[in-house]
């Protein structure tokens, strides 16, 4: 009974974290959003910012920039489960899901597994993207899937904190612009684009200590193969790998139940 | 087991900490394999019945059993014995109508094969069979609430909740719906329809249940509730409305039934359209005032709620937080 009863739990999980990859293939737009707009960004601060930028890296900015750009669109990618659970409660399809034998959790999981997949294929399009323009890691290929990995679980966690989001907006739009100001802050003000060093001092401890400048050190680090960045020797520590999974633990700690709550309550 | 699909006893859901109240202690059975009708306005709890009775809102107060089994003790058995379809529940936009029907098939616990086969079978049912490897946005109105239907249907539930199946629906769809929910019912399925159409409930629903502001204000065949009511809706139009005025001595007597005025129309509700039809004319002619039309119509619920309230049908202000923007789209 209990063996089943998580078969099928996992089932479930699969059929809704399918249904919703099917949307993202048809709809063009929302894969505008997850594919073509990091290109975008690669382009822009490769050729257009990237000139004025010291990356202090070896290999010049285009090796500081893709392992940031990479771990900014993963969480970009987060921030669409808050956008499909939205839409999905806003057209009544959880109302639907909440009257089947299925299991309570799947609509959630289902979702947040759902935006793995997706960061997956942006993963791999964004490095090929990103080795087309000068990129060179040499942390080696062991390095360059672990960073992945790491990528992957935090941006996992985040979507349970967006999924909140997502149940407790009125609808997609306002989903989204609830997104905004904190993704914002969170992913410029961070090491992701430029080097921390170099922003007023009043901005540096924020930027510094939160968890996407830790997650994007640690990737960095393991995918250049060199975990001894500035960033590194600044925070007195050689890696930032920990630090990024502890944060990815804490946030998924906090949030999941939170939104496992707001399910509860809405519809 | 019990000999009714559905029993609801004193059923009280409020809203807002109290603040409203949708339902306020409603009793009624649903015997099995026919169908049960719940009439209402906008507001009236129709929806809030079938949401607590789905499993989705949990009751505030009384009690519900579906197939035998608690709303709240059992849902999981609840949810295995209803299929829910209607203006609500809905259907994935971005999928297929085949896709669409396989995954409420597979989160419904059914083996791949078995749902593959039976979503062609209820395709083919529904007359979608051509329509199935399309994207429902290229759906009609009406090929969604089919689609819909089908859906509910896949895993053979014994009890179907149809909340609104036809609201803002063509004609020919409507009636595509009916013979689709007809032959349900012949096959043995209980259907709990919710509906705001009295035409729609006399033609499908064997017996009734009328709700105003969450309590049930009546309740009975359709033929009890019309025979309560009167068959026939005698509409005398004015030329102004010191004519209405001065008619509305003149008719009074000819129904027992209370009487509508509203502006320049008067209107009542009689057994015998014709005859007091005629009967009407002769006074108003014998008096000097001018008819300006004159038409006999089948009772709304307009009528229903007129009889029995003495008051209109209004739509309450929606007494529950409607769930994010829930929009009736279809």
């Amino acid at each position: 009974m209990k063996i089943s009863s998580l078969k099928w739990a996992i089932s479930d999980v699969g059929v809704l974290a399918r249904r919703n990859l099917l949307a993202l293939v048809r709809i063009p737009v929302a894969l505008v959003f997850s594919v073509i707009q990091p290109v975008m960004f690669v382009l822009l601060f490769r050729y257009v910012f990237g000139g004025s930028i010291q990356g202090g890296v070896p290999g010049g900015y285009v090796n500081y920039l893709i392992p940031g750009i990479l771990v900014q669109t993963t969480i970009f990618g987060a921030v669409g489960t808050a956008i499909g659970l939205s839409q999905d409660l806003q057209e009544g399809l959880i109302e639907r899901f909440r009257a089947l034998p299925m299991s309570r959790m799947a609509v959630l999981a289902g979702r947040t597994v759902s935006d793995v997949g997706r960061n997956l294929l942006v993963l791999v399009v964004i490095t090929v993207v990103g080795i087309a323009v000068g990129f060179r890691p040499h942390g080696g290929i062991g390095n360059y899937l672990l960073a992945c990995l790491i990528m992957l679980i935090f941006a996992y966690c985040l979507s349970w904190g967006f999924a909140f989001i997502g149940l407790a907006a009125p609808n997609a739009e306002a989903a989204q612009a609830m997104t905004f100001p904190l993704i914002f802050p969170l992913t410029f003000a961070s090491g992701i684009f430029v080097q921390v060093a170099s922003m007023p001092g009043w901005l540096q401890g924020f930027a510094r200590n939160q968890p996407i400048t830790q997650v994007t050190e640690s990737v960095r680090g393991l995918m250049l193969g060199d975990i001894h960045l500035p960033m590194g020797r600044v925070l007195g520590h050689g890696n930032s790998t920990w630090v990024a999974l502890a944060w990815s633990i804490g946030i998924m700690a906090t949030l999941a139940p939170l939104a496992v709550r707001k399910y509860r309550k809405v519809a | 087991m019990t000999e009714n699909a559905v029993e609801i006893r004193n059923l009280v859901r409020t809203f807002r900490d109290g603040a409203v109240t949708a339902l306020d202690g409603v009793s009624f059975d649903v015997p099995k394999g026919q169908v049960f009708g719940l009439l209402g306005p906008n507001g009236s709890g129709k929806t809030t019945i079938v949401r607590i009775l789905s499993t989705i809102l949990a009751p505030t107060g009384g009690s519900a059993t579906v197939a035998g089994f608690d709303v709240v003790k059992n849902p999981d058995a609840v949810r295995r014995s209803i299929g829910l379809a209607g203006q609500y529940a809905t259907v994935d936009q971005n999928l297929t109508g085949f896709e669409n029907i396989y995954m409420i098939g597979r989160l419904n616990h059914l083996p791949k094969d078995v749902v593959r086969q039976r979503a062609n079978e209820l395709l083919a049912q529904f007359n979608l069979s051509d329509a199935g490897n399309r994207n429902v946005k290229t759906y009609s109105g009406g090929m969604r609430r089919r689609l819909d239907l089908a859906a509910a249907l896949v895993a053979h539930p014994p009890i179907l909740f149809l909340d609104e199946p036809t609201t803002g629906l063509d004609p020919q769809s409507r009636q595509d719906l009916w013979f689709a929910i007809e032959s349900l019912v012949e096959s043995g399925v209980t259907v709990l329809l919710t509906t705001q159409y009295l035409e729609e409930a006399d033609r499908l629903a064997k017996q009734l249940v009328v709700l105003d502001k969450g309590k049930i204000i009546a309740e009975g065949t359709a033929a009890q509730l019309k025979a309560q009511l009167g068959t026939t809706v005698l509409s005398l139009t004015f030329q102004n409305l010191a004519d209405a005025d001065s008619a509305l001595s003149l008719v009074r007597d000819l129904s027992d039934k209370p009487l509508n005025h509203d502006g320049t129309v008067v209107e009542l509700t009689v057994n015998s359209g014709p005859a007091t039809a005629a009967e009407a004319l002769r006074r108003i002619d014998a008096s000097g005032v001018t008819l300006a039309g004159l038409a006999l119509r089948e009772p709304s619920l307009d009528d229903v709620f007129l009889n029995l309230t003495g008051h209109k049908a209004e739509d309450a202000p929606a007494a529950e937080p409607v769930a994010k923007g829930r929009k009736a789209k279809r």
